[in-house]
């Protein structure tokens, strides 16, 4: 009885947009779910770090170079703010770490492709990034305080991410007939799983109906998607690049960009763990963990050694 | 804590943020840390990677007291009728300025 009561308070704190807080009363289902979905945001940046990594060696300048570590420290930093923001629901950062290196934990599919040339770094600036931007502005409106805030922050360091991965594709069109291939190419592998990025259409989601209902998403999978792809096709059109779909095409009433059928037989297949890259992505992850626990190590020792000195 | 522990979980800090000379310092989030100077280089590193900030406190997370949501009504509930602690609950008469510019 006293729970439907507070229940109903919840619901209607949320529905007056009000934003829930730590210590807010909430059903275990909400903060189940919240925790659920900030750590496999968390473990996206994370992972999300490996495929970009792997270009810092060999960025075509050192203004690439630059940019590209700036770019995966942020990756760093957006995974710390969101693992931060789950752990104020009560989730322990080593459980949540635990669940991504032993396979546990999901993060987003995307990162299970390779990225094979430079123009696969401009492709995952500008539409993985370009998606992820497009879903996480919509985040802000997110009921979890701690999650909206970090989506703040996050939102205004990642437009750098898709600006600059839109300068490579940018500058690979204007160079050699070779170079705009890599670009077209880069775009045809990357354009359908980043339209999956939203997850599956919201009457096949499972999780949609309640996260929309206590306001933990803002707006739906499709929505988010239409979203993404009618602000994105233009862009392409401006460099010259052909979107890989056949059925796409501008619906003049509805001013938006209408798409073909989206393969989610493979994605559902690469989150089952059969991507391309999947298990060297946690192989990798895993090993980036081991090898820095001599860091860890010595800090602890350091920090104890001065406790005792202190004593 | 010892180092013989694999994985140990380091104490949370909370971090505060003064983002400009003069300003109030702000809770932004916080991190992990064996001790107090790494948890202000981490912060630093994790919270002003663009200049967002002119001076950091970190604070052991179990060092706060906070007020609970379910106190919030009885808790803050002396200021409720105390209206006239607001400078519109006076009337004053026409003509006069009392204003402070």
């Amino acid at each position: 009885m006293e729970d439907l009561k507070r229940l109903e308070e919840f619901q209607a704190k949320i529905d007056a947009g009000e934003k829930i807080e730590p210590k807010d009363w909430m059903p275990d289902a909400y903060r189940k779910n919240l925790i659920r979905m900030m750590s496999q945001h968390a473990h996206s940046e994370i992972v999300g770090m490996l495929p970009e990594g792997n270009w810092i060696q060999r960025a075509p300048s050192l203004r690439r170079k630059l940019i590209a570590t700036a770019k995966v420290q942020d990756e760093a930093g957006h995974g710390l703010y969101l693992y931060s923001a789950a752990e104020t629901l009560g989730a322990s950062r080593e459980e949540l770490l635990e669940a991504l290196h032993n396979g546990k934990a999901k993060y987003s599919s995307i990162f299970n492709y390779p990225t094979l040339t430079w123009a696969d770094m401009g492709a995952v600036g500008w539409l993985v990034d370009g998606a992820a931007m497009v879903n996480q502005v919509s985040l802000i409106g997110t009921s979890y305080g701690p999650y909206s805030r970090a989506m703040v922050r996050i939102c205004r360091e990642e437009a750098f991410h898709n600006r600059q991965g839109y300068e490579i594709i940018a500058e690979l069109c204007n160079g050699t007939e070779e170079q705009k291939e890599m670009a077209q190419d880069a775009l045809n592998r990357w354009w359908w799983p980043s339209i999956m990025m939203f997850g599956p259409s919201d009457a096949d989601s499972p999780h949609s109906e309640q996260a929309l209902k206590w306001g933990i998403k803002a707006e739906g999978n499709d929505s988010l998607r239409q979203k993404f792809i009618t602000m994105t096709v233009p862009q392409a059109h401006a460099r010259g690049l052909t979107i890989p779909d056949p059925d796409l095409k501008y619906n003049e009433e509805t001013k938006q960009w209408e798409f073909g059928e989206v393969d989610w037989d493979e994605f559902f297949n690469v989150i089952k763990g059969n991507g391309i890259m999947n298990r060297k992505r946690l192989k990798d992850r895993n090993a980036a963990h081991d090898n820095g626990k001599w860091v860890r190590d010595a800090a602890a020792a350091y920090a104890l050694k001065k406790k005792t000195k202190v004593a | 804590m010892t180092t013989e522990n694999k994985d140990t979980q380091w104490p949370l800090w909370e971090v505060f943020l003064q983002v400009k000379s003069g300003r109030p310092y702000g809770h932004v989030g916080s991190v992990h840390a064996a001790d107090a100077e790494q948890a202000l280089q981490n912060a630093r590193d994790v919270y002003t990677r663009r200049q967002e900030g002119t001076a950091i406190w970190v604070v052991p997370a179990d060092a706060i007291t906070a007020s609970t949501p379910e106190d919030m009504g009885p808790f803050f509930d002396p200021a409720n009728d105390k209206v006239y602690r607001h400078p519109t609950f006076y009337k004053i008469p026409k003509g006069v300025n009392v204003d402070v510019h």
